[in-house]
């Protein structure tokens, strides 16, 4: 209903909302209930989460690419070698996700959930960076928690131009046009600077984009298999064919 | 100035790392991933808030204190903001004023103040050169001395600076500041 976003997830609002009216006489502050919220106690972790992950994405003149590697790993088992690390939010935004990934899955669903609310109450969809800032503001609250969502937001506005944000569960939001996040992002991150360019060609630029994530998954144990591209324009976003790492390496 | 590098996980990304909170009022936030944007956007908000409901903006004085009893507050809670802060704005009666606080809610009036590791290099160079009735290039100068030096010495390498004025008709901006080459 009419229970503010930000809020999810937290106990026991009120005991912070009535504390911190009394302290402010003069200047009363304006709080979305509930803020500062009490910490749920820490509940303890079924066993060792690993977070090992290459995504990627960035900006050039044909929109956005989105690129990730497709291996889900716990500790030293993989447990999904088939996973879905790109998940898209709306019809023009898309994002990759990197920690937990049951973390990243939950929230990037209620982002999306929220995204949708408020296209359907202003009648306009948020900017990418109005939902990077409210996805920011849903997950400050568990910051020293377990939590661990690490994302890049990469979308299109209003029609008009590419966007890619990212966002971290320790509260982190950056705007910029080129991101890796993850374990293997140092090794994507060598082969992107060196090639990343405004003019490049969509096929170029995708091309870059699995050879990045490949040389990732090559040196990174907890990155491999295969590789997911997404690229969004303004006609919204579009799945390329997950292709495996290896094979695309062997036959460019 | 501040230097606008910001380390996300050991690699660098470019963050503006100075927050308008009025038409004369700027606040400079650094410290723990996130904080320093919630911390700083949370006080420009309210800021912003109290001149819509007040009709006039809070002075410098006012606002450093406001931010100080926030920081304070928030300390002994289960979510203390871990952001080291410098304030700089003008006032119409008082003039210029520069306020120094820590994550540790103490405030200081200065005449010049910095945080992090660069401040060890660069205090000793305000203390020596800084006059309280230096001409605006004069003060550009004594930054360049201070950014060479951290050129020099400091072990994390700064490779640009934005630069900021505040003077009666508001904030300016300046020309970046990029130490050139090594020495």
């Amino acid at each position: 209903g009419s229970e503010s976003p930000i809020q999810f997830g937290q106990i026991n609002p009120n005991i912070a909302s009535n504390f911190i009216n009394t302290l402010h006489q003069d200047l009363v502050l304006s709080f979305p209930p509930g803020f500062p919220p009490s910490c749920s106690p820490s509940v303890p972790l079924p066993f060792t989460m690993s977070h090992g992950t290459t995504t990627l994405a960035f900006i050039f003149q044909g929109g956005v690419i989105a690129a990730a590697d497709t291996r889900s790993s716990c500790n030293g088992l993989v447990a999904c070698p088939a996973s879905q690390k790109i998940l898209p939010v709306h019809s023009h935004l898309v994002g990759t996700t990197s920690g937990t990934s049951a973390d990243c899955a939950l929230w990037k669903r209620i982002l999306a959930r929220e995204l949708r609310l408020y296209q359907l109450r202003h009648g306009r969809r948020l900017s990418t960076a109005g939902a990077a800032k409210l996805l920011a503001h849903m997950l400050h609250p568990f910051k020293g928690t377990e939590l661990c969502v690490a994302a890049t937001l990469c979308g299109w506005d209003g029609g008009e131009r590419p966007s890619l944000y990212y966002v971290c569960s320790d509260g982190t939001r950056l705007q910029g046009e080129l991101f890796s996040v993850g374990s293997g992002s140092p090794y994507a991150y060598s082969v992107l600077d060196g090639g990343v360019r405004w003019g490049l060609t969509v096929e170029e630029a995708t091309s870059l984009a699995r050879q990045a994530v490949y040389r990732a998954t090559h040196r990174d144990a907890y990155s491999g298999n295969c590789v997911d591209v997404y690229h969004i324009t303004s006609k919204g976003w579009a799945r390329r064919d997950r292709e495996d790492a290896e094979f695309k390496s062997q036959h460019p | 100035m501040t230097c606008s590098i910001f380390l996300q996980n050991k690699y660098v990304m470019y963050q503006d790392k100075m927050f308008k909170l009025s038409d004369k009022i700027l606040l400079l936030c650094v410290g723990e991933a996130g904080d320093t944007v919630q911390f700083a956007e949370y006080i420009q908000k309210n800021i912003q808030l109290y001149k819509m409901r007040n009709g006039y903006e809070l002075s410098p004085t006012a606002a450093a204190n406001f931010t100080r009893k926030n920081l304070a507050d928030y300390l002994r809670s289960r979510t203390p903001y871990h952001v080291n802060l410098l304030l700089a704005g003008f006032d119409e009666t008082d003039g210029p004023g520069l306020y120094f606080m820590d994550y540790l809610s103490a405030l200081a009036k200065a005449p010049f103040a910095a945080h992090g590791y660069g401040a060890y290099l660069t205090l000793s160079i305000l203390d020596r050169y800084y006059r309280p009735d230096l001409t605006r290039d004069e003060a550009v100068e004594l930054l360049k001395k201070c950014i060479e030096e951290l050129n020099k010495r400091l072990i994390i390498n700064l490779p640009s600076f934005s630069v900021r004025l505040i003077d009666k008709d508001g904030i300016h901006d300046l020309e970046k500041l990029v130490p050139v080459g090594a020495k």
